[in-house]
C-alpha cells in the first residue's frame, strides 16, 4: 500500500506518526482513507476539489501534476510539500 | 506651463531640430520627442549609465542634461553607432561574446566603451573597468562585457 | 548507450549569436517604456511618507482641476476584493487578491513608507507629478515596528489586525506563517556529536537591482476589453491579476510582453499594470503609460527580499560526519504575508545527508515593503548561515572544507529535507569541480600590510517545472519559427530555438523564436524558478517532435510508402523501405503544399522531472586594514547545468548570479531610519557592484544529466546567487581571524570587527 509522509506540523493529526500506510489508487483516495483513520487531516490539505493552493504533492520524488487525481502505485511514497515558486 | 524651445542640434550625423520644454531632459527629448528610444532610462539620477550618449565625443548621462543644452552640439546615440548595416566592432563583439542578457544596459555600455576606445584604442583590463564603472549591469557580472571591449579593441587595431 | 553526455549534438552545446541580439545592440528592441500610442497619457503614483498610518481622507479635487490631468484613482476604484485565494499564481502559492490590491494602492492604512495611495494620469509626466502634490491625504500616524525580533514579541505594534496566533486564536500577531521540517531524533543526534557549532546570523533586506524600472502601458476603452504592454516575467500572471483587480473575466485582458530589462523574480507579479488600466478606464480609454522612478521601486513599490535572523546549530563527529542540525529562521515578510522563509527552511540543509534535524521558520510582518521573489528566493539567507557553520565544523574537524562537504553530501536516493528522495544530482561533482579548479590548486599568497583569505560555500535550489506551451511553424523555405509564452530574460529564445533546430536538423539561425502575447499562445507560467530552458525547452522539444511526426507522414506520401516505414535520423527523413535518398526539412518543405498543406507542431506541458541544481563558489579576498574595504581578488563558480544548451548564456547566468551574491555579501542593504524611511533609495547609495569592484568570474560548467529531461537539462538561472555571501564571509573570517555573522560585510561593519580585534 502507498506510504504517506506527514508534514511535521500536521503530525498532531496522526498521533505524531511521521508516515502512514494507507490504501488508495489516487492521491485523492489515499487522502480520503487517511481522513477516516485520522479525522481532520483532509481539511488540512484539501480545499474544494483540489489541493490547498499553498500545497503541492510529490509522488515517488516528482511533483504530481495531477494533484488529487494523480494515480499512485502500491509501492508509492507520497509527500505533501509547499507549492514552489522562484525568481 | 513653460513655452517650448526650438533646439537646433546634430544627432547621429543628421542636422536635427526639435521642440522641447525647458524642463525636459535630453533623454526625454530623445525618447519622447524624437522617438529615439535606444537610450534607456534606469534611474534618472546619473547613477546607472543606461542613458549614456556621446556629446561632442564625450560620454554623458543624457538624463542629467537638458534637451535645450543639446543646442549646437553633436549627439551620438546607440542608433548612430553602426554605419548603415555595418555594425561597429563593439556591437559585433557584444553579440559574439554573449555580453548581454536582458540588454537594457547594453546601449549605455556600448556608448561608454566607444568613448573609451576613441581616446584609448588599446586599453588594459583595468582601464576598461575604470571607464565602464559608471554603467551598471545586473545580469552579466560584467565579465563578458569587459571581454567584448577587449576583443573589439583588438579588431579595431587589426590584431 | 546514447545519453545527453555522449550524444554528438550539432546545435546544442554550440554558441550561436542570439536571435534577439541585433535589435538590442542597435537600440531597436522595444522594452515596455519604449511603446507609445497617439493620445497617450502618463501615470504617476502618490506614495505615503509614513511607515504606518491610518488614511483618514483623500481629497483629489485640486489635482483633478489642474489643466492636463485626466484621471485620479484610489483603492476604492478597484473591483471589491476578498482574502479568499481564487487562483494559483503560476505554480506558486496562491495570491490573496485583497492583499495584492491593498499593496498596490492602500485600502485603509498605509503599511510602509512608499506605499501607494492614489494615482494620476495627465498629458505629461511632469503635470502628473505636479498633480500628485495637489492630492490632499490626511493621515493618522500609528506606532510602527521595523525590527524582526520586536515584531515577534507580544505587545508589538500590530500591522494586520486580522492575523491571529495559531495557538491562541484570540491574540493578534505579526507572525503570518510558521513552517517546520523535522526528522530523526535531534537530541540523540547532538549527543553523538564530538563538535558542536552554534551561531546567530543576521541579514538585511536587499533589492533585486534590475536596471529597467517597472513599467506598464494600459489601454482600457469602454468595450470591456483591456490591453496592457509591460515588461513582465509573467504575462499570464499579469493577465489574471489585472483581470481580478479590475473585475473582468480573465479572457478580456490581453497582455503583450515587451522586452524586459531584468527582473530576478520581482517582475513575476503586478506592480502598476492594474493601475495603468484603471487610469485608462477613468480617462475615457486613452492609453496610459507608467514608468516607476528608481526611488519608488527601491522604497518598496516592487518588493525587495527579506532581511532575516538565522540561528543554526550543527554537530559532527570528529571523523567529519554531520549527525544533527537545528535551525531557526525568521524572515521579514514586509507589510503583507509571504516571505520565502519556508524555501530557506528546506534549501539550507539540502546539500547534506543528515539523519536528525529540526528546522523552524517564521514569516514576520514589519512596516517595510512587501517582499517579492529574488533569484532562488529564501535560499541565500539560509545558506549563508548553514554554510558558515559547516565551514567552522570542517575547520574544527581539521578537514578541507570541500572534503567535509563531500563526506556529508546529498546524492541520488538521499531523502531531501522536504521529504522526497533526490533523483540523480550533481552536488559532489560540483564540489569536485572546485577542488580540481586551477584556482583551488593555486595557494593564496599573503602580502604584508593586508589581510587575505579564501572561502568556499555551496548552494542548492530546487528549480521549477510548471506549465509551458510551444508552437513550431514550418516555412516553405525550410526554416521554422518557434512561438512560446516565455518572456526571454537572459537568452532563452536562443536556447529554446536551438532545441528545435537540433531536432529538425536546422541551424540555430534558421529557427526564429518569438514570444507571443496572452491571446496568441497557450497558458505558460512565468519566467522564474529557473524553469524556461527546462520546461519551455521541453515544450519546444515536443513541438519539434510533433513536426517530425508530420514530416514523416509527408515523406511517406512522397515515397508512396507507409509512415511507419519512415525514420527521422539526424534531421533527415529516411526511408526504411525502398532506398530513396533521405529528405531534409529544407527538401521536404517545398513539398508540403501538395502533401497536405502547412505543418505546425504543438506541445503543451505541465513539466515533471525537474532536476535540482547545486552550485559552489570559491573566492579570494583582500582586506585593507585601514579602510576595512574587502576586495574580491579571484572568484570561481561551479554549477551543475545538467546539459548546457548555449554554454555562453549558462556561464552568463553563473557569473551574473555570483556577482549579485557578492553584492549581497559586501555592500547591499536597506538602511532605515527610526521613522521607517529608507535612507538609501538610489543607485548611488544602494551600492551594487560595478565592474571596477570585480575581477573576471571564472565559470566551471558541470554536466550531470537530469534523468527527467530528454536532453538532460536542469534549470540554471538561480542557484549561483546562493553560495557567494557565505563564501565571502568564510574568506573574510579566515582573513581577520574572527567569525563574521552579519551581512553585508561593508566597511563600516567590518571596521568595527577589526577595531574590536585590535582591542
Amino acid at each position: 500500500m502507498p506510504r504517506v509522509f506527514i508534514p511535521s506540523l500536521l503530525r498532531k493529526y496522526t498521533g505524531g506518526q511521521e508516515s502512514v500506510v494507507v490504501p488508495g489508487r489516487t492521491v485523492g483516495e489515499v487522502v480520503r482513507n487517511l481522513d477516516q483513520q485520522f479525522p481532520g487531516f483532509r481539511n488540512q490539505v484539501v480545499e474544494g476539489d483540489d489541493l490547498k493552493s499553498s500545497l503541492a504533492v510529490s509522488v515517488d520524488g516528482d511533483i504530481a501534476v495531477g494533484g488529487l487525481l494523480e494515480q499512485v502505485r502500491e509501492s508509492s511514497e507520497i509527500h505533501f510539500v509547499p507549492a514552489i515558486g522562484g525568481g | 506651463m513653460s513655452k517650448k524651445q526650438l533646439v537646433e542640434t546634430t544627432i547621429n550625423g543628421e542636422p536635427t531640430e526639435f521642440l522641447c520644454e525647458t524642463r525636459q531632459s535630453l533623454l526625454e527629448s530623445l525618447r519622447d520627442v524624437l522617438g529615439l528610444t535606444g537610450s534607456k532610462e534606469g534611474c534618472l539620477t546619473g547613477d546607472c549609465g543606461a542613458c549614456t550618449v556621446l556629446v561632442d565625443g564625450r560620454p554623458v548621462c543624457s538624463c542629467l542634461m537638458l534637451g535645450v543644452e543639446a543646442r549646437g552640439k553633436k549627439i551620438t546615440t546607440v542608433e548612430g553607432l553602426a554605419e548603415g548595416t555595418q555594425l561597429h566592432p563593439l556591437q559585433q563583439k557584444f553579440l559574439e561574446d554573449a555580453s548581454l542578457q536582458c540588454g537594457i544596459c547594453t546601449p549605455g555600455f556600448l556608448m561608454s566603451a566607444k568613448a573609451l576606445l576613441d581616446r584609448n584604442p588599446n586599453p588594459t583590463e583595468a582601464e576598461i573597468r575604470y571607464a565602464l564603472a559608471g554603467n551598471l549591469c545586473r545580469c552579466t557580472g560584467y565579465d563578458k562585457i569587459v571581454r567584448a571591449v577587449m576583443n573589439a579593441a583588438k579588431v579595431m587595431q587589426g590584431r | 548507450m546514447d545519453t545527453p553526455q555522449t550524444h554528438q549534438f550539432k546545435v546544442i552545446g554550440t554558441r550561436p549569436v542570439r536571435h534577439d541580439g541585433l535589435d538590442k545592440v542597435i537600440g531597436r528592441a522595444k522594452y515596455g517604456a519604449d511603446y507609445s500610442f497617439p493620445g497617450m497619457l502618463y501615470g504617476k503614483v502618490l506614495r505615503s511618507p509614513y511607515a504606518h498610518a491610518r488614511i483618514k481622507s483623500i481629497n483629489t479635487e485640486k489635482a483633478l482641476r489642474l489643466p492636463g490631468v485626466k484621471a485620479v484613482v484610489t483603492h476604492a476604484d478597484f473591483a471589491p476584493q476578498t482574502t479568499a485565494p481564487v487562483y494559483r499564481m503560476g505554480g506558486e502559492a496562491a495570491v490573496n487578491p485583497l492583499y495584492l490590491a491593498s499593496n498596490i494602492l492602500a485600502k485603509d492604512k498605509v503599511l510602509y513608507a512608499g506605499h501607494g495611495v492614489a494615482a494620476v494620469a495627465a498629458t505629461s509626466p511632469h503635470i502628473a507629478e505636479e498633480a500628485l502634490a495637489l492630492i490632499e491625504v490626511e493621515y493618522e500616524p500609528l506606532p510602527l515596528v521595523l525590527d524582526l525580533l520586536e515584531a515577534m514579541k507580544p505587545g508589538a505594534a500590530i500591522i494586520n489586525p486580522d492575523l491571529r496566533r495559531k495557538d491562541k486564536p484570540d491574540e493578534q500577531t505579526n507572525i503570518a506563517g510558521e513552517f517546520q521540517f523535522k526528522r530523526g531524533d535531534i537530541e540523540a543526534g547532538f549527543k553523538a556529536a564530538d563538535i558542536i557549532v552554534e551561531r546567530e546570523f543576521r541579514t538585511e533586506m536587499v533589492h533585486q537591482g534590475y536596471i529597467e524600472p517597472p513599467n506598464a502601458l494600459g489601454i482600457f476603452p469602454g468595450d470591456g476589453h483591456a490591453t496592457v504592454y509591460t515588461s513582465t516575467q509573467g504575462p499570464f500572471d499579469v493577465r489574471i491579476m489585472s483581470a481580478t483587480l479590475l473585475g473582468l473575466p480573465e479572457g478580456n485582458v490581453k497582455v503583450v510582453p515587451a522586452e524586459i530589462g531584468g527582473g530576478f523574480g520581482a517582475k513575476l507579479t503586478v506592480h502598476i499594470e492594474p493601475v495603468a488600466l484603471l487610469l485608462s478606464k477613468h480617462a475615457g480609454g486613452r492609453p496610459v503609460k507608467m514608468v516607476m522612478t528608481r526611488t519608488e521601486m527601491m522604497r518598496g513599490a516592487t518588493g525587495p527580499t527579506s532581511g532575516s535572523i538565522l540561528r543554526v546549530k550543527m554537530g559532527a563527529t570528529k571523523e567529519g560526519r554531520i549527525v544533527a542540525a537545528k535551525a531557526w529562521f525568521a524572515y521579514e515578510a514586509g507589510a503583507f504575508p509571504g516571505s520565502p522563509v519556508w524555501l530557506g527552511c528546506f534549501t539550507g540543509l539540502s546539500p547534506y545527508d543528515i539523519e536528525n534535524f529540526l528546522v523552524d521558520g517564521y514569516d514576520v510582518l514589519v512596516n517595510k515593503p512587501k517582499t517579492s521573489s529574488y533569484r532562488a528566493p529564501g535560499a541565500t539567507n539560509a545558506a549563508f548561515a548553514v554554510e558558515c557553520v559547516v565551514d567552522e565544523l570542517a575547520n574544527r574537524c581539521g578537514m578541507d572544507p570541500l572534503d567535509f562537504r563531500i563526506r556529508n553530501a546529498s546524492r541520488e536516493g538521499t531523502q531531501s529535507v522536504m521529504g522526497p528522495k533526490f533523483p540523480r544530482i550533481g552536488y559532489i561533482e560540483v564540489c569536485e569541480a572546485i577542488k580540481n579548479s586551477q584556482h583551488y590548486r593555486t595557494p593564496l599568497a599573503q602580502v604584508p600590510g593586508k589581510y587575505r583569505g579564501r572561502g568556499v560555500a555551496t548552494g542548492f535550489w530546487i528549480n521549477g517545472g510548471m506549465q509551458s506551451s510551444a508552437i513550431v511553424n514550418v516555412h516553405a523555405d525550410g526554416t521554422a519559427s518557434l512561438v512560446t509564452g516565455s518572456v526571454d530574460i537572459g537568452g532563452s529564445r536562443a536556447s529554446t530555438a536551438m532545441v528545435v533546430a537540433e531536432v529538425l536538423g536546422l541551424r540555430a539561425e534558421d529557427v526564429r523564436p518569438a514570444v507571443a502575447d496572452t491571446d496568441s499562445i497557450g497558458y505558460t507560467d512565468g519566467t522564474g524558478g529557473s524553469r524556461v530552458a527546462f520546461a519551455t525547452g521541453l515544450a519546444a522539444y515536443q513541438a519539434a517532435h510533433d513536426v517530425v511526426r508530420q514530416l514523416k507522414e509527408r515523406a511517406a506520401k512522397v515515397w508512396e510508402i507507409s509512415p511507419e516505414d519512415v525514420a527521422w535520423v539526424d534531421g533527415k527523413a529516411i526511408s526504411k523501405k525502398n532506398g530513396a535518398p533521405p529528405l531534409t526539412l529544407k527538401e521536404l518543405a517545398p513539398r508540403l503544399t501538395r502533401t497536405g498543406g502547412p505543418v505546425t507542431g504543438r506541445a503543451n506541458v505541465y513539466a515533471t522531472g525537474v532536476g535540482p541544481a547545486f552550485a559552489a563558489c570559491l573566492v579570494d579576498v583582500e582586506i585593507d586594514p585601514e579602510t576595512a574595504k574587502v576586495q574580491v581578488l579571484r572568484c570561481t563558480v561551479a554549477q551543475d547545468a545538467g546539459k548546457a544548451i548555449h554554454p555562453s548564456y549558462v556561464e552568463g547566468q553563473m557569473q551574473g548570479g555570483t556577482v549579485q551574491g557578492l553584492g549581497w555579501a559586501l555592500n547591499e542593504e536597506y538602511v532605515y531610519d527610526e521613522k521607517g524611511t529608507l535612507r538609501n533609495a538610489s543607485f548611488l547609495d544602494y551600492r551594487m557592484p560595478t565592474c571596477l569592484d570585480l575581477p573576471m568570474i571564472e565559470p566551471v560548467i558541470v554536466e550531470v544529466a537530469n534523468p527527467g529531461h530528454p536532453l538532460g537539462v536542469r534549470g540554471v538561472g538561480e542557484v549561483s546567487i546562493v553560495p557567494p555571501p557565505a563564501a565571502v564571509a568564510n574568506a573574510v573570517s579566515m582573513a581577520v581571524g574572527s567569525r563574521i555573522t552579519d551581512l553585508p560585510i561593508s566597511p563600516p561593519r567590518l571596521f568595527k570587527v577589526l577595531a574590536a580585534r585590535r582591542g
